[in-house]
């Protein structure tokens, strides 16, 4: 799997070098130049050193867990450090990666721009539009109620509006790349496209209920403001430079979650014995699904501390579908968000909403562990 | 000329960083300037904001949905006195 993640994430580089090259060189003024050739110059070696590190770090985590620290190679804690040592850098260095091509990724799209596609457009196809941008457009939870303002004040519908605000958090670059690094692609594929089902579903369904009544009054009585108007004008050498933002803000956020998460997860990996969880997750446990969305809608964290975790559970026996109704309940809902949107969403709509998500969520739970 | 500046936001961190690197860049450019928090949504909608912390200047949004270096607020601020 390794040698494929290298194979896709060189492709990743060549195209954003030649798309900065092709872009950047031929238009922008010298000054930006150099600083895209500064970039460009810092950025090839230390893709190859990325590259490099990335390769041995198997190797490197056996030698360190059982030679260096003379750890016995069957035994419950070498077996713990060795997954810690090569899990928790290996996560880490493909935040790093996707966390700065994403941040690149996002430069294209502005909540405005996301706003202007969005405007006008019919339910059903402005469901599926809405959750597709959802993924890449910028967002953090503060912005969720200006954000829901301004949308359906210049004509998102409310349904829309909503698939929006399920998919942002749901299917997010930091849980994906852990389901990837712990996971594989299939399952980081299958998380990706049932969150962006469930957020095209409920936003549908909350739009057929025709739930606009529940909306605070006052919203629809706002008048937004044009915002900042024209497009932005940014060059490749801004970009990059977004992209490095990025890294810094969003790993240097999580990764202590991470490291914590994965902490977890080697001391369930070495000590928990294998099938132990089967009786309690597993797939024959029909309350499971229903009780890991119970259990996973309070609870807040991150993506990044509670999918290591996750994924020693379903080494111990947890069923696919479980674990994933799990952390879509954990990721996707939280009373947090609640409590921000309560100031424009009256409680029953609020109601409708976590109501109709977890819904999905129990589906997708369902329906994985009767195919997986 | 009287310079009105706002920070819109609704009190994350990213909205009080912002305000401190807006009052450090009119101290690095010893510029007087009014500036005020806009923290209720009615109002950071009104002024056009769809993501926070979001940076206006003379009733101009100019920013949004990004903390911009010391360096890049007093860009903004130079570019709003001179229009």
């Amino acid at each position: 799997m390794s040698r494929r993640a290298i194979q896709a994430f060189l492709g990743l580089a060549a195209v954003l070098l030649g798309a900065s090259v092709t872009n950047g060189f031929f238009s922008a003024s010298p000054r930006r130049n150099r600083a895209l050739g500064r970039y460009l110059l810092a950025g090839i070696p230390a893709l190859a050193v990325w590259i490099a590190l990335y390769w041995v770090l198997e190797p490197f985590s056996r030698w360190a867990a059982f030679d260096l620290a003379g750890l016995p190679e069957g035994s419950r804690f070498g077996m713990a450090v060795q997954f810690f040592l090569f899990e928790a850098p290996k996560v880490l260095m493909l935040l790093l990666l996707v966390v700065f091509g994403v941040g690149i990724l996002r430069s294209f799209f502005t909540p405005e721009r996301t706003r202007r596609i969005l405007a006008g457009r019919r339910e059903s196809a402005g469901n599926v539009l809405a959750a597709l941008l959802g993924v890449p457009t910028p967002f953090c939870s503060c912005s969720a109620v200006p954000l829901f303002i301004g949308f359906v004040t210049v004509g998102v519908p409310l349904g829309v509006t909503l698939s929006f605000l399920v998919a942002s958090p749901m299917v997010n670059e930091v849980a994906l790349v852990l389901l990837f690094g712990l996971f594989g692609w299939k399952v980081a594929a299958i998380y990706a496209g049932t969150g962006l089902f469930i957020a095209i579903f409920a936003g549908f369904v909350i739009g057929r209920l025709k739930l606009e009544g529940w909306v605070e009054e006052w919203v629809y009585a706002t008048s937004a403001g044009s915002g900042l108007g024209g497009e932005e004008q940014i060059t490749w050498a801004e970009r990059v430079s977004a992209g490095l933002q990025a890294v810094r803000d969003i790993v240097g956020r999580v990764w202590p979650y991470v490291l914590a998460g994965i902490a977890v997860g080697a001391g369930i990996h070495g000590y928990v014995p294998t099938n132990a969880m089967a009786h309690l997750m597993g797939r024959s446990a029909w309350w499971a699904v229903p009780a890991a969305v119970l259990i996973g809608v309070p609870m807040y964290s991150n993506a990044a501390g509670i999918i290591p975790i996750v994924q020693a559970l379903m080494e111990k026996g947890a069923a696919l579908g479980t674990v994933l109704a799990f952390m879509m309940a954990v990721i996707g809902l939280s009373l947090p968000e609640a409590v921000i949107l309560r100031k424009v969403l009256k409680p029953k709509l609020i109601a409708v909403y976590f109501g109709v998500v977890a819904l999905g969520i129990l589906a997708v739970g369902y329906l994985f562990n009767v195919i997986f | 000329m009287n310079l009105d500046i706002r920070v819109a936001g609704p009190g994350c961190r990213n909205c009080q960083e912002l305000e401190s690197r807006v009052i450090k860049a009119l101290e690095d450019l010893r510029v007087e300037a009014t500036v005020v928090k806009v923290t209720d949504f009615k109002d950071i909608a009104s002024l056009g904001i769809l993501a926070t912390p979001g940076l206006i200047i003379n009733g101009k949004a100019v920013l949004q949905g990004k903390l911009p270096s010391v360096g890049i607020v007093k860009g903004l601020i130079l570019e709003a006195m001179r229009s």
